[in-house]
This record gives C-alpha cells, sequence and structure tokens, in this order.
C-alpha cells in the first residue's frame, strides 16, 4: 500500500459516535410474532377497532408474503420470531410538559444534540422524539394548534384525530405493499402524524428524531404527513442507534398525502448503526417511503443515508394529479461493509407531471453501494418529463457502485433523460490538495462534499451542515 | 518567516537520485537557489523535469533513492506534502486536476487558511478574504464567475493555468515551481501567467520554471538557465543558454 492508501484507509477507519446505550426501564413484550402479539400491542395502546383491524390484516397477509430477495443485499437470514415488537421506556404517564420528561431520555437526546426543550425555541424546529418504539415528546405542539397544524405522536393521533388516520393510513402505502410495509401495517408500534390545514404554510421545521436503544427490538415506525389543499411543510427525520454486536431490523413506512397545490419537502439523516469495520452488529433498514402527489402539488425526497448495516429504501412518488411535481435528492454512503440499495420510482399518472432524481453514492471500503430507479410513464400521463442522474464516487478499490435504472414509457409524448458517471478520488486529486497544505482526511471530506453537494443544497441549513459534518465522519478510513 | 541572507541558497539540492519504479529518473542532481532568484530548467522530453518537480513537493510516485534537498536549511525529503507547503513550497501543475463541485474561492481560502493555522498565523475572514482574492484575480484577469465554478472544473487549459497562478499569488510561496506553465498557452495567456510571476518577484521569494521551450523567457527573465539530460543537470549559464539551445536544438546537450 502506499502512504496514500494507508492514510486513507486509517481515515477511512473511524468508529461510531452515537453507539451509547441509554439505561431506562422499558415495558417490552416477549419476543416472537403471532396474532395474540398483534393483538396486545393494540390493546396496549387502547386503539381504535378500525385499527386493529388494519394490523389484523395486515398480519395474515404477511403470512402469505416471502422476504424479498432481488435487493443486492446480503445478509444473514432475519429470525423474526427473536425479535420484541415493542418496547416502550417505563413508566409511561401521561406528560403534561417536557420538564416531565424522564431525565435519562432528555440526557440521551441532548447527547444526540435534539433540542428537545421548550426554551430552544430559536432553533424553530418542533421536534417529535421517538425513544425506541414509543413518541416520549412533542415540542411546539400548543404554537403548531394555534395555526391549525396537527403534530405529534401517532398514537396521539389515533386518539386526537381518527377520522383523519382513518382516512390516509394506507392509502399510499397498502397494507399489501410489500413484506416488510406489511409487516410494519401489522405491528407499528409509534410515529409522527402531522396535518397540514388548507392553505396553511407550515411556520416552522417539524422534525422527528428516532432512536433505538433496547437490545433485541425492532423499531417499526409510521409516519404519516397529510398536506391539505395550498398547504405547505417541511418535515426532517434523523436516524441513530447504539452499537450492538446483533442487527436490529427497522421497518418504517411513511406516506405522504399532498392534496391539490400542497407541497412536502421530506428531509432524512440516517445514521443508524453501521456495524464496525467488520460488518458485525448494525441495523437493517427496510424502509417503505412513498407519497402521493395531487393536482398541482410537488413532493421532494431529500435524503442522506451514512448509517445502517444493510439499506433498503426507494422514497417514492406517485404523480396522480396533472401538473404535479415529484424529486428525490439522495446521498447514500456506504463504508466498510455496509450495503447500500437505495433509489426512487417516479410514477407518472397525471398530464404534464414531471420529475427529478439525482442520486449520488459514495462507496469506500468494502462498502457496496446500488442505485435503484423506476420511472414509470402510464399511458395517460400526456407531457410527462423526467430527468435522471447518478453518480458514483469510488474510494479505495475493494468497494463497488451499481446502477440498476429502470424506464417504463408508455405515453410517446414523455421526456425520459437518464445520465450516469462513475469517478475516483484519485491520488492526483488529494495531492493536489496536500500540496496547497489541506491535511489528507480534510482533502477526502472535502471532495465529497463536493461530489454531494447538489443533494447537500437541497437540506435545510441546519442539517446540511450535520450531514456533511456525518459525511466526513462515515468516511473515515477508505481511499486508494 | 526566517530572515535569509543573500549568501545562502533557499533550495539546495545535492546529488538527488529517484527512480519509478525500477528504472532510475534522476541521477544525481545538483541544484542551488538563492532568495531572489528566478531560474529555468529545461531540456527536453523524457530527462527528468517534472519528475524533479514532483519529488520536491512530496509526490509518492517516484521513490527518492539517495542524495538530499533542504530548503531554508530544512531537510524537504523528511516533510510531508501539506507541510512543503506550508514551509513555503508551491508546485504549479501541467494538469491541474479538477474538484468537481467544491467552489473554486472555497477551496482557496481552506488551503490559505490551512497554512496560515499551521504556521500559527491567524485564518482569515470571508470577507479579508474575498478583499485579497480579489485583488490577484485582477492580477491574472481572471473572470469572477470562475471562482464560484468547481476547481478546475470544465476549465480550458489556459484557465487551468491561470488559476494555478492565481492560486500562487494568493498563497504567496517561497519557493514556485512551475512545471509546464507555458504549455498549451496562447501569447495573451502566456502574458498573463508571465506578469503573475513577475508580480511575485521579490528578494525573499525564488521560482523555478520548469519548461520545454524558450518561448516562456521571453516574457520571464531568468537569472539562470540549467540543462537537464539523462537525470542531471548537464548545463548551467544565464539568459545566453536558452538562445543557444534554440538555434542548436535538445541533441546538441545530448550528444
Amino acid at each position: 500500500m502506499t502512504d496514500t492508501n494507508r492514510e486513507l484507509t486509517e481515515l477511512t477507519e473511524q468508529s461510531y459516535k452515537y453507539g451509547f446505550v441509554t439505561d431506562v426501564a422499558e415495558d417490552r413484550i416477549r419476543k416472537g410474532l403471532d396474532e395474540d402479539v398483534v393483538r396486545l400491542i393494540s390493546s396496549k395502546k387502547n386503539e381504535p377497532a378500525f385499527l386493529l383491524d388494519f394490523r389484523l390484516k395486515a398480519f395474515r397477509h404477511w403470512l402469505t408474503l416471502e422476504e424479498p430477495t432481488w435487493a443486492k443485499v446480503r445478509y444473514n437470514p432475519i429470525d423474526y420470531q427473536g425479535i420484541a415488537y415493542y418496547s416502550a421506556p417505563k413508566p409511561r404517564k401521561k406528560l403534561s410538559s417536557m420538564d416531565e420528561v424522564d431525565p435519562e431520555l432528555r440526557e440521551a437526546f441532548a447527547k444526540l444534540g435534539i433540542p428537545l426543550e421548550e426554551q430552544k425555541r430559536l432553533s424553530n424546529v418542533a421536534v417529535d422524539a421517538v425513544f425506541d418504539s414509543v413518541s416520549v415528546a412533542t415540542t411546539f405542539k400548543k404554537k403548531l394548534a394555534e395555526m391549525g397544524v396537527i403534530f405529534g405522536s401517532f398514537s396521539d393521533a389515533v386518539k386526537e384525530h381518527p377520522e383523519l388516520v382513518e382516512k390516509y393510513l394506507g392509502s399510499v402505502v397498502p397494507y399489501t405493499d410489500n413484506y416488510f410495509a406489511t409487516l410494519n401495517s401489522a405491528v407499528f408500534s409509534d410515529g409522527s402524524f402531522a396535518y397540514i390545514p388548507k392553505g396553511v404554510r407550515c411556520p416552522m421545521e417539524l422534525s422527528t428524531y428516532f432512536r433505538i436503544n433496547a437490545a433485541e427490538t425492532g423499531q417499526f415506525e409510521r409516519t404519516l404527513i397529510v398536506a391539505d389543499e395550498g398547504a405547505y411543510v417541511s418535515y426532517l427525520e434523523g436516524c441513530t442507534a447504539p452499537q450492538r454486536d446483533e442487527n436490529q431490523l427497522h421497518a418504517a413506512v411513511v406516506e405522504l398525502v399532498a392534496l391539490d397545490g400542497a407541497e412536502i419537502k421530506y428531509s432524512t439523516v440516517q445514521n443508524w448503526y453501521p456495524g464496525d469495520a467488520q460488518g458485525k452488529g448494525g441495523i437493517y433498514n427496510f424502509v417503505t417511503k412513498r407519497g402521493k402527489a395531487m393536482k398541482r402539488s410537488k413532493i421532494s425526497w431529500t435524503q442522506v443515508e451514512t448509517g445502517s448495516a444493510i439499506t433498503w429504501k426507494y422514497p417514492s412518488c406517485i404523480l396522480q394529479g396533472d401538473d404535479s411535481v415529484g424529486e428525490f435528492y439522495s446521498v447514500a454512503l456506504a463504508n466498510h461493509r455496509q450495503q447500500a440499495d437505495t433509489g426512487t420510482k417516479m410514477i407518472h399518472i397525471g398530464k404534464n407531471t414531471r420529475s427529478t432524481i439525482v442520486s449520488k453514492g459514495i462507496s469506500a471500503g468494502h462498502g457496496q453501494n446500488t442505485y435503484r430507479g423506476l420511472v414509470k410513464i402510464l399511458k395517460g400521463a400526456e407531457g410527462a418529463r423526467n430527468h435522471s442522474q447518478c453518480d458514483s464516487l469510488l474510494i479505495g478499490d475493494r468497494c463497488g457502485a451499481h446502477t440498476f435504472p429502470y424506464i417504463e414509457a408508455r405515453n410517446p409524448t414523455a421526456q425520459v433523460e437518464h445520465e450516469a458517471t462513475t469517478s475516483k478520488i484519485s491520488e492526483d486529486q488529494l495531492f493536489y490538495c496536500r500540496q496547497r497544505g489541506i491535511k489528507e482526511e480534510d482533502a477526502v471530506s472535502m471532495i465529497v462534499n463536493g461530489f454531494a453537494r447538489q443533494v447537500l443544497k437541497e437540506l435545510p441549513m441546519e442539517f446540511a451542515v450535520e450531514a456533511q459534518k456525518l459525511l466526513g465522519m462515515s468516511l473515515e478510513g477508505s481511499v486508494g | 518567516m526566517s530572515p535569509q541572507s543573500n549568501g545562502t541558497a533557499l533550495l539546495e539540492v545535492r546529488g538527488l537520485r529517484a527512480r519509478i519504479d525500477d528504472k532510475e529518473i534522476l541521477k544525481g542532481l545538483d541544484l542551488t537557489v538563492k532568495p531572489g532568484e528566478v531560474h529555468a530548467i529545461m531540456g527536453p522530453n523524457g530527462s527528468g523535469k517534472s519528475t524533479f518537480a514532483g519529488v520536491l513537493a512530496g509526490r509518492d510516485r517516484a521513490e527518492v533513492t539517495g542524495g538530499s534537498a533542504t530548503l531554508d536549511g530544512k531537510d524537504l525529503l523528511a516533510l510531508t506534502p501539506e507541510e512543503r507547503a506550508v514551509s513555503g513550497l508551491f508546485l504549479g501543475f501541467q494538469y491541474p486536476v479538477e474538484i468537481p463541485g467544491v467552489g473554486n474561492l472555497y477551496f482557496l481560502r481552506t488551503a490559505l487558511n490551512a497554512q496560515r493555522k499551521a504556521r500559527g498565523e491567524e485564518e482569515l475572514d470571508a470577507v479579508d478574504f474575498l478583499g485579497l482574492a480579489r485583488e490577484k484575480m485582477k492580477l491574472v484577469e481572471m473572470d469572477p464567475a470562475f471562482m464560484n465554478r468547481g476547481v478546475n472544473e470544465g476549465f480550458s487549459g489556459g484557465e487551468k493555468k491561470r488559476n494555478e497562478v492565481l492560486q500562487m499569488a494568493v498563497l504567496e510561496p517561497r519557493l514556485s515551481i512551475l512545471d509546464e506553465i507555458d504549455s498549451g498557452l496562447d501569447i495573451d495567456a502566456l502574458r498573463v501567467v508571465a506578469r503573475g510571476v513577475e508580480a511575485l518577484r521579490s528578494p525573499e521569494r525564488s521560482t523555478i520554471l520548469v519548461t520545454h521551450y524558450q518561448r516562456l523567457l521571453e516574457y520571464i527573465v531568468p537569472d539562470r538557465i540549467h540543462v537537464m539530460a539523462g537525470g542531471r543537470i548537464v548545463l548551467s549559464g544565464g539568459r545566453e543558454l536558452a538562445l543557444e539551445l534554440e538555434k542548436k536544438g535538445y541533441a546538441w546537450v545530448e550528444s
């Protein structure tokens, strides 16, 4: 190995800094999954009949499904009976203010840099924090309520606005959708819910922070965001988990509904524990995210995926209404033994629908990064347009980048463009930076951030800064 | 910066040997550059000029097998490339690389502040830096539109070379080594590059121009000219040497 290679390797072999475990008492149910467990989850949460019904239908359907194998990821079989499907911090009394949140929990979120306290009003981000399976605190709830914005835990929404939940739950991702979404539909324990009323521009970023803490549990959260006609909302999602030797399953579902003229901007910075350099431990992240866009509405997904041992995720847009717009901006990083199979689906149904895809894959160490995307133009999608750009950056010579673009156009007036590039961080680039006095690790971080810039600039400011740091950190140890 | 009396060398190279794979490229090279001097190293293709420039800057493509090189009395060969940069060595690249998405100005400020920080100097804030960069951009007649583009991204050959001179002008190195800075330049660009080099000329700073053609030397008049052949400097002299080479060709020194 040359000096450059060695230094790059050291650089990319940094460790995960969110790997702490918080010692809080948990209320968890026995491991394993059967119909009784589904009923138990529902009864623990005092759910209305429609929800139990939804869960049971999903569970029965799940029993008929096979785990999908088409993704370009390899992992040991998941023992679905070895997972506890519900874990909540205990005791769970009703909280009337932030001060009542368990100090251990507050400390955990403080370590993560999550502003849970109301006095951090200046940050102007409303936060819903989900710890293991249960939402523990939502800030700014009152202020938002003044504008008619509903934002809080999914469980609260079920109690306080069951009609909205019943109307939209499963309307974008039906319980029959796919193996992991179906499992989630049966066992999801909590998540976030947001509703923005007609014509309201949500005055602050809504944010959910997910954390898996308990061992041998899965996290199955469910997020539902509805933007009524002409409404606007920007939503941020962040994720971390402790460092554990076993793999933990995370199978979430996110549904977005943008009614006529509405706009939803959904940003994710995903930093679940990726496993160690040898590939031990880490989160299996099998997530279904999809939005439905009605007339003249817009749904924009931006994701920075730096964590998880396995990422399997395709945030998609169903462009149902005429003149609706779908966007997907993604940076996915796979270092060490991480595997990412991610991309999007843009389904053009309405006339003059437009979609943009910008995917930036970064592979380092033994990481494997796959872009998988579908652009589907249906017969009636007169004048539909898509532009896709997929760029891969390789760091070192032991990693891989793969691109699988699928295009189906059934309308002759449609315009679909696809561009793809693959490049390496070259020794020439590194030497150039070093000759100008920039240290190697700073140079790598700078080059990677430059590569991802097109996507990072889509993120809200404070998230963009965090994402930049994360990219640099996640790369400690990988060029050549 | 340490005081430098005119008598001592800024760069002192003694018996330098280096090889790439199994092939010896530098075969005992000697060179002394004093503060304030501009030297030109000329020679045919394959004589080892670019390898020499790369070895001084710490490029690990060639392996040093013998000899010494000091900058201001400091053992250059023991330093990392970034330490050499901080010590005041600048290499103008023959083929400057592109770094997509990293803004040209951002890159330059990062470099300048990395060097200042390593030297224990205060870092420049965005406003001060912009003032400095604007002034230097005028010197190389660079369109400000280039500043927010990616480093060398989509630049023409001439624009890349101007960008090298801009970086040099901002970083103000003690020793600039310009590797074939004139290749691929039209007369206008050549004139601009030459002006950038001349502007930096001072009693403390030195420049080494590595070039194949004497054309550049019509715009920058060197104090010394060296001819390299077979991995060694075989001939040194004043300005008249360039003219003689022009007349007789490199075959004259190689024979």
